[in-house]
């Protein structure tokens, strides 16, 4: 350190920190504007392509859509909501029941291996979870279905959820078990009546950002859920059968080569960037909250 | 006290249980949109079918058309995943029609016949034809372009515009001394497939060099993802070739080439000049290519796309109930006769009457548990 | 979960052996068959993805797969990994290149320099980036960016080029706007949360005491930064370099959707090219062959194997250094 104070007077020194100043400022605008200008156009592009017969017509084909004939992707929206939901009710258990394992048996010995392959699990591509769902459920089940969906994108929320989970836990002061145990309760107890409702805000904003993130997921979607251009004529059908989500449609029609098509994917932009935000701003709004009370 | 604790463990052990619960509560919204949809549940039936890119537009209008004609009775959910990705489904039963622009190997036929006991039938349901579309500045389309020609751009051995193998072709055209940029379909697709096939068929040397199928190991140019990446490329870069459907050149205005077919004539691509291609003495199976087509008002860079079907329903994994199969049918046999006529306004050419003729053939050898379901629908349809 | 904080005497001893020593043991049993179902979870995606790519590793062998720069599903059913591993790395580790110093910075600026109002609204923002959807970006970039990037640094680049050093064009590329470059850009954009998030926790975890004594010998701010703080976050700076690397391996709808699939080497600068998961997006439902399919497999076996590599390092880094990572990572 000293070296520097001989070298540099106080003037030079000061500019510098002024000129590390300015380009901090700088690099933070150089990544804010982008951010701004993709959420603005997707905003601007996706309002102008909203419609009512998007949340009451089905896809159909792109002739349909040439044609000007009613168009829209409630099968999809709809379809979204079923993936997603078996999603989150088969990841939720298997979070929860990891995170509790983790922090409330700390000893367990079982607990290191599971806490790194919990780490890598959620760092692994979505690509890949995506790849073994195929295996596990399309090739058994020898049908894309609605489930297979709902399995790959359980795959990416499960490690989110245990790791919140975890962390969630072991916020809340060993002293509440104590005196939990204390009074003569059995550590099952402790756990389900005292730590977690404790918890609850953390467990909450878990879950809405492993499901946030899963939300967005098309990768694990292709070959699971497949897609579908209407909806299916028998409800049962929307689990065991193809169904279409938002963001895999969102890819087809960026990528297919219709006009009409192009529109309605900046649709399911806006469509598919407000359903995730409004997770996320709830996540962020639970933890704000936590951490003033 | 006793019971909400009992009630608590419960809960927690249960908890998957409640998956199938919620499971059927999610059906439930959807249930209600078809109650709104008025007819019964019972009586409505779900179709999937999956393969070719190209003729998608055109089936999934027909689903729609289907769909109204019906009065919603069936659906028919086609997505396009690639004629390999429609071969593949077909044969792994997920699927319970596919559809695909090469139809199925020898191999594959074999191994469907031994899991079967029936054979799978490829029924023609649309003609795809593929353009080569360039970009030359002050040069409109109409460029004659042949196979050896073609061959000789795609293998990179032509690589100025004023080779006097094109000069020799276009006497009368200023053909620029720019260089030839290649452009190719990067993903795999049916397109790629017919247009090889065709460089297949006219040179000994892209056979054993570079083969066909719907994507191969190209030796030159730059990779465009979809019909549209290679229009975008072609329309950006003065002096690219590459291949489009002949329906998408129309529609985004591209130029495309007139190709000498082995006639010698030079054939404008048009609707007409693929049907006419399709116009040659088909085999039983249809199972056949007919790029360089030896019908002399043919245009040679054509092919048919196919839907893929057992003979022996029941043995088809996808397929349920016999109501099913039998829609199956009816739907088939619409789509090769009233569904025809979407073809036009969507730009596809019309099936020649021949194939017409070999699909019914097939269609009524279609059985489910040995009964002749393909004949019976044929019979209800009043086309036997 | 309400109340119940009192035991109730009533049940303290008939149910006694079911409610304590049952109740614990059944509840642990469940809790650890849900935990290792985790376990099983990741060594069957693992198992899967072997044993589905088993075919290629037999036919071309290990070191021949991932050498071979042939992809060719037409005729003669050769396959090697080569070009889509060359693909992800230079995406990878070029984006982590440009992301890493802005990323950087913005926490540097959010935790030393900026008011709290201002470091939560970044904060926010710059998380937000991590919840859009990548086909969100994708499509942002297919019809906004790529076509922006053609124009105004593409083309005039390649005419330029063109004009002045065409032996040059071959190394530079094609100009569709879809390439390396612009997957590349997205790329770092879409990675800048994750560093900037364990950046921002490091900085936090830095003693008070460690500025003061900065503070206290006349350093200036950026010499307090640079002299107390860096040094001391740089553990969970290279986690959040490392953990953001790995999110750059496995990306895959935004890339896919941009960098144009070209699977054969060589790639150029702005051209074309192809990444591990772009190829299994692009051909995994068009397979025909078993050992097309295979081999697109054997390439998932091989981003699996290289995402663990950098998960590894990333969780001993945040695991040794007990550094959160936030909710978002």
């Amino acid at each position: 350190m000293r070296r520097v104070y001989d070298q540099k007077s106080l003037r030079q020194r000061t500019i510098w920190d002024h000129f590390i100043l300015g380009l901090l400022m700088i690099s933070t605008l150089v990544v804010m504007v982008p951010l701004l200008i993709i959420v603005g156009y997707v905003i601007i592009n996706g309002a102008g392509a909203l419609n009512w017969d998007l949340f009451t017509q089905e896809l159909g084909s792109p002739a349909r859509a040439m044609q000007g004939r009613p168009t829209g992707l409630v099968h999809t929206i709809l379809g979204t909501a079923v993936v997603d939901l078996l999603a989150i009710l088969i990841a939720a258990p298997l979070g929860l029941g990891a995170g509790i394992m983790l922090s409330e048996y700390p000893d367990h010995k079982l607990n290191p291996v599971l806490r790194i392959l919990n780490d890598t699990l959620n760092g692994m591509p979505a690509v890949l979870k995506g790849l073994l769902a195929f295996s596990l459920v399309v090739k058994p089940m020898g049908t894309f279905s609605g489930l297979a969906g709902g399995v790959a994108l359980a795959f990416v929320m499960i490690p989110i959820i245990a790791r919140s989970t975890e962390s969630a836990l072991m916020n809340i002061p060993w002293t509440i078990r104590e005196a939990a145990l204390a009074i003569g309760l059995p550590r099952w107890r402790v756990i389900l009546s005292t730590v977690m409702p404790a918890a609850r805000t953390g467990l909450v904003t878990g879950f809405l950002i492993g499901f946030a993130r899963a939300a967005g997921e098309a990768a694990p979607l292709m070959f699971t859920s497949f897609g579908s251009n209407y909806l299916p004529n028998h409800w049962s059908n929307m689990i065991l059968g193809p169904v279409d989500t938002l963001p895999q449609r969102l890819y087809s029609l960026a990528i297919s080569p219709y006009k009409e098509w192009h529109e309605m994917g900046w649709a399911a932009g806006i469509i598919l960037l407000t359903f995730v935000m409004i997770l996320f701003i709830a996540a962020r709004f639970l933890t704000r909250q936590k951490i003033k009370t | 006290m006793k019971s909400t604790l009992i009630f608590k463990t419960l809960g927690f052990l249960a908890y998957s249980g409640i998956i199938i619960l919620a499971a059927s509560c999610g059906g439930g919204v959807s249930e209600e949109r078809s109650a709104e949809r008025e007819t019964s549940d019972a009586s409505r039936i779900d179709l999937l079918g999956a393969g070719a890119s190209f003729p998608a537009p055109l089936v999934t209008a027909m689903a729609d058309e289907y769909r109204d004609e019906t009065n919603n009775r069936v659906t028919v959910n086609y997505q396009s995943i690639g004629s390999g990705g429609g071969i593949r489904q077909f044969v792994e039963q997920t699927i319970m029609f596919g559809m695909t622009e090469a139809f199925l190997s020898d191999e594959v036929m074999a191994d469907v016949e031994k899991q079967t006991e029936g054979r799978a039938f490829n029924i023609p349901i649309t003609l795809a034809d593929v353009v080569p579309t360039y970009n030359l500045p002050g040069i409109g389309k109409g460029l004659v372009l042949n196979g050896e020609v073609l061959v000789d751009i795609f293998l990179g051995r032509i690589t100025r515009w004023n080779d006097p193998k094109i000069a020799a072709l276009n006497s009368g055209k200023n053909l620029p001394s720019l260089p030839v940029t290649v452009v190719h379909r990067s993903d795999g697709s049916g397109t790629t497939n017919v247009f090889t096939s065709y460089l297949t068929r006219v040179s000994d040397e892209w056979r054993t060099r570079i083969g066909f199928g719907t994507s191969v190991n190209w030796p030159t140019g730059i990779g465009g993802n979809g019909n549209e990446g290679v229009a975008g490329a072609v329309i950006n870069t003065p002096g690219a070739i590459g291949y489009n459907s002949l329906s998408y050149a129309l529609l985004n205005d591209m130029s495309f080439a007139y190709v000498e077919n082995s006639s010698g004539n030079i054939i404008e691509p048009s609707y007409a000049a693929t049907t006419a291609a399709a116009n040659i003495d088909l085999p039983e199976d249809t199972r056949v290519l007919f790029t360089n087509t030896p019908a002399p008002d043919g245009y040679p860079i054509a092919g048919f796309a196919w839907m893929l079907v057992y003979e022996n329903l029941d043995k088809n994994n996808a397929i349920n109930s016999r109501r099913q199969a039998e829609e199956l049918v009816q739907f088939i046999i619409w789509s090769i006769t009233d569904g025809q006529e979407l073809s036009e306004g969507l730009g596809y050419a019309r099936l020649p009457e021949a194939a017409i003729q070999r699909s019914f053939d097939m269609i009524k050898q279609i059985k489910w548990r040995g009964d002749p379901v393909g004949q019976e629908m044929l019979k209800k349809a009043g086309l036997i | 979960m309400q109340e119940n904080q009192t035991a109730n005497p009533e049940l303290k001893r008939p149910l006694s052996i079911i409610y304590r020593w049952l109740g614990d043991r059944i509840f642990l049993t469940v809790t650890v068959a849900l935990g290792s179902s985790i376990i099983l979870l990741a060594l069957s995606m693992a198992f899967v993805l072997y044993s589905e790519s088993s075919t290629t590793w037999q036919e071309f062998g290990i070191i021949g797969f991932l050498r071979g720069t042939t992809w060719d599903a037409g005729l003669h059913l050769k396959f090697g990994a080569l070009p889509f591993l060359f693909g992800t790395l230079i995406t990878s580790l070029v984006s982590l290149a440009i992301a890493f110093f802005p990323a950087v910075a913005i926490a540097i600026f959010m935790a030393e320099y900026s008011p709290r109002w201002l470091s939560g609204i970044i904060e926010n923002l710059v998380q937000m980036i991590a919840a859009i959807p990548s086909v969100v970006i994708g499509i942002w970039g297919i019809f906004v960016f790529a076509p922006w990037m053609r124009e105004t640094f593409y083309l005039p680049v390649f005419t330029w080029t063109a004009d002045h050093y065409p032996s040059l064009l071959p190394v530079l590329g094609n100009p569709i706007g879809y390439g390396i470059t612009t997957a590349t850009i997205i790329l770092a954009l879409m990675i800048i949360p994750y560093i900037t998030a364990l950046t921002n926790d490091a900085i936090r975890q830095v003693p008070k005491e460690q500025r003061e004594a900065a503070w206290a010998l006349g350093a200036t701010r950026w010499e307090v930064i640079r002299m107390a703080v860096l040094p001391y976050a740089r553990g969970g700076i290279m986690a959040g370099a490392m953990l953001s690397l790995g999110r750059a391996v496995g990306e895959t709808m935004a890339v896919a959707m941009l960098i144009g699939n070209k699977n054969t080497l060589p790639f150029s600068i702005i051209g074309p090219a192809s990444t591990m998961p772009s190829v299994i997006i692009n051909e995994f439902r068009e397979a025909v062959e078993n050992l097309h399919l295979s081999s697109l497999m054997a390439i998932a076996l091989s981003l699996f194997v290289i995402s663990l590599i950098v998960n590894l390092i990333a969780a001993y880094i945040t695991r040794k250094l007990s550094i959160t990572g936030g909710q978002l990572v």
